[in-house]
């Protein structure tokens, strides 16, 4: 019975049905499931599941996002319970995320962040143009060990220089990996500003999280 | 839903080209190199010079058969599921036929295509998504000439699942192919009532019946398997050089072949097509990719529909001698026209250098095409009530539609996402890939697809059947033994 919920739930995430996910999540903690159990047994496994069928060509970015809703919707609900028991969920890492000052661009950012967040990353994510001084004051408030600068236009990339500039004289570069994307960003361009990493797009950002910071 | 239509002709000179077409047909006539179709036109009261072999038909006998024809019928696949609809506004593409070459895949140079050759490309077709059937699509060098037209047709239905395009080159070989057609289904009956194949029968421009094509006609008629009226006016050489006065021809030519083909057996299924094209005022040659070539091919067949008959068309082909960018924009401007047209039966994928050469790669970057023309033809609808309303709304001023279940219902309807062969990563990512040509990703795609094709169920039996009929034709010109199929 126990176990057929989980596989429900794992179903649910993989289906791309958050509600239904929610609405299992409920029912296996009424069922006395435990909240670490009902992740790392149902919700994570969904997720890994959908991570290997975008991989494969055959689920696109809605079905990516909408599973890592579902999975962040039930983590809701989970949290608390964890807290409860004074259980703590091992994070992979912590990650302050957000478009560079004078960007306006969300969609990159928030899918980096999304889906970092369903991958067992607690995530900050600042929104858009942030100022490069707030970047500064979350890493330092949160001790992310990440952070993820995004950067659409060519003008606003070199504000990516910027903010690694202001890490090093707040004294906290060595603390955190910092990794940038956007359309006009490069690996070369990450090499040139002194960015820790650089992916090609939100699968590629966990797999370069999980190898700086895993 | 109002779907995207294109409509190239005015009514009034769609009118008066079926009048100029009429009227031909009584003066100059048609010549008719074919006595059993001579005799048949002389019998309904055409008047017929046995001599000149020329048939003056009036419209009277014209437009009986125009009331016999059916204005729509299918083909069956393998499992006995419709598959191709001919008729109305559907579109479906086929592969070009007949190819006398194939593009190496190696070299990038044209060289005669073998046995293996067709077989991996009709293996290649099966797996394709995109086309809807599947043609004899190229004449392999290594049987005699005399049955190149049957043993392509021996070789696809060994691979075959989807219904097939095909066509005789000589009058005696007609029987051979139709014997193989029907031990496929069973019986003459079961051909009849769910066709596998259809004909291509090709008249000659101006205004001539072969015998042997009068006869391929005529014989199809008779045992209720479909034809299609395949021709090919050329304007300003064979045909005049407006385009009206090429689609006037081309009518002509077509009723003509209506009429013979229902006085051979009223309701046979008949196809209103062609492969008309401009003449190249430099080079002489006949450009499949010329916009005026796809205007004669676009304004035939909304003369043949204004007739209510089903519509076939050359068109998505290209004139360059390898893939590059000439092929490609060739391509998709005679295909996306086709689908605008309503054409039902586009044939063309896979073939360049006028209608003389196959390439399984430009196979592949051709389903990419019709994909997209088949979206585009599907038009676009409301989807929702109200369509955006409520969805915006909920969103205000939030960028937030990736991650809505709305998005996740409809993008894959909306969208037509193509394979690996259009590449839409950035410069990075297509780097990162071995930053690739289309020619590569199309060679990959051609071995990704070939890896998913599924055998052909046919029992042993079946084949053991089919390689007998098609041997006895082989040995009939001197041939004993038939090629060995390829192994795998």
């Amino acid at each position: 019975m126990s176990s057929d919920l989980l596989t429900q739930i794992t179903t649910s995430i993989v289906e791309g049905e958050p509600d239904g996910t929610v609405d299992l999540t409920r029912q296996a903690l009424e069922a006395g499931l435990e909240p670490l159990t009902i992740i790392n047994q149902g919700l994570v496994p969904g997720m890994n599941i959908v991570g290997d069928k975008f991989q494969s060509g055959e689920y696109f970015l809605p079905h990516l996002i909408i599973a890592a809703s579902g999975m962040q919707q039930a983590m809701e609900l989970l949290e608390p319970e964890l807290q409860a028991r004074q259980e703590v969920l091992e994070r992979a890492g912590t990650l302050v995320i957000g478009s560079v000052a004078g960007d306006i661009h969300e969609i990159g950012k928030s899918l980096v962040g999304t889906m970092m967040s369903a991958s067992g990353f607690q995530v900050y994510d600042l929104g858009v143009d942030v100022q490069t001084a707030t970047f500064v004051a979350k890493v330092e408030e949160t001790g992310a060990n990440l952070l993820g600068l995004s950067a659409l236009l060519t003008t606003t990339m070199t504000v990516q220089r910027e903010v690694i500039e202001a890490l090093e004289e707040a004294g906290i570069r060595d603390q955190v990996k910092v990794i940038i994307g956007g359309a006009p960003v490069n690996q070369e361009w990450a090499d040139t500003i002194g960015a820790d990493g650089y992916a090609e797009d939100a699968v590629g950002a966990i797999e370069l999280a999980k190898q700086l910071v895993g | 839903m109002m779907r995207p239509k294109l409509d190239i002709l005015s009514g009034e000179l769609v009118n008066q080209i079926i009048a100029e077409g009429f009227a031909l047909l009584m003066d100059p006539g048609v010549r008719v190199h074919n006595e059993e179709a001579l005799t048949l036109l002389a019998d309904a009261g055409a008047k017929v010079d046995m001599e000149t072999q020329i048939a003056y038909i009036p419209e009277s006998i014209v437009r009986k058969a125009l009331e016999t024809r059916p204005s729509e019928f299918y083909l069956y696949n393998l499992d006995g599921e419709p598959a191709v609809h001919y008729g109305g506004d559907s579109v479906q593409f086929d592969p070009g036929s007949a190819a006398i070459t194939i593009l190496d895949s190696e070299t990038q140079e044209q060289r005669l295509p073998l046995t293996d050759d067709f077989v991996k490309f009709v293996k290649l077709v099966e797996t394709i998504p995109q086309l809807d059937a599947q043609s004899t699509a190229m004449i392999c060098a290594d049987v005699p000439e005399e049955i190149g037209d049957l043993y392509r047709l021996y070789l696809a239905l060994n691979y075959m699942r989807k219904p097939i395009i095909t066509g005789a080159f000589r009058k005696d070989t007609w029987w051979t192919m139709k014997d193989m057609l029907v031990a496929m289904v069973g019986s003459e009956e079961a051909l009849a009532v769910k066709p596998i194949a259809v004909f291509d029968v090709c008249p000659s421009p101006p205004l001539l019946w072969s015998d042997l094509t009068c006869q391929n006609m005529i014989d199809c008629a008779r045992y209720g398997i479909p034809s299609q009226l395949v021709s090919m006016p050329l304007a300003g050489a064979t045909a005049p050089v407006t385009l009206a006065g090429a689609v006037v021809q081309h009518t002509a030519e077509c009723l003509s072949g209506v009429t013979i083909c229902q006085l051979a057996q009223e309701g046979a299924p008949i196809v209103w097509g062609g492969s008309p094209a401009t003449f190249d005022m430099r080079e002489g040659t006949t450009p499949m990719g010329a916009v005026g070539t796809w205007m004669i091919d676009c304004a035939y067949t909304q003369v043949g529909k204004a007739l209510g008959m089903p519509t076939h068309a050359y068109l998505g082909m290209s004139d360059a001698k390898i893939v590059d960018a000439q092929c490609g924009l060739e391509s998709s401007g005679g295909a996306l026209l086709a689908a605008l047209a309503g054409v039902n039966m586009v044939s063309g994928a896979g073939m360049m250098d006028f209608e003389s050469c196959q390439s399984y790669e430009k196979l592949v970057i051709d389903a990419e095409i019709i994909g997209m023309a088949k979206r585009l033809i599907a038009g676009i609808e409301a989807r929702d009530e109200p369509i955006a309303l409520t969805l915006m709304r909920k969103l205000g001023h939030r960028a937030d539609y990736l991650a809505q279940m709305h998005t996740l219902k409809w993008f894959d309807k909306e969208l037509y996402i193509p394979s690996a062969v259009i590449d839409r990563g950035s410069l990075d990512g297509w780097r990162r890939k071995g930053a690739k040509t289309a020619w590569e990703r199309a060679q990959d795609r051609v071995n990704e697809l070939l890896a998913t094709y599924e055998p052909s169920p046919i029992p042993s039996e079946l084949r053991a059947e089919l390689r007998d009929i098609a041997t006895k034709a082989a040995q009939r010109f001197g041939m004993a033994e038939l090629p060995a199929l390829p192994q795998d």
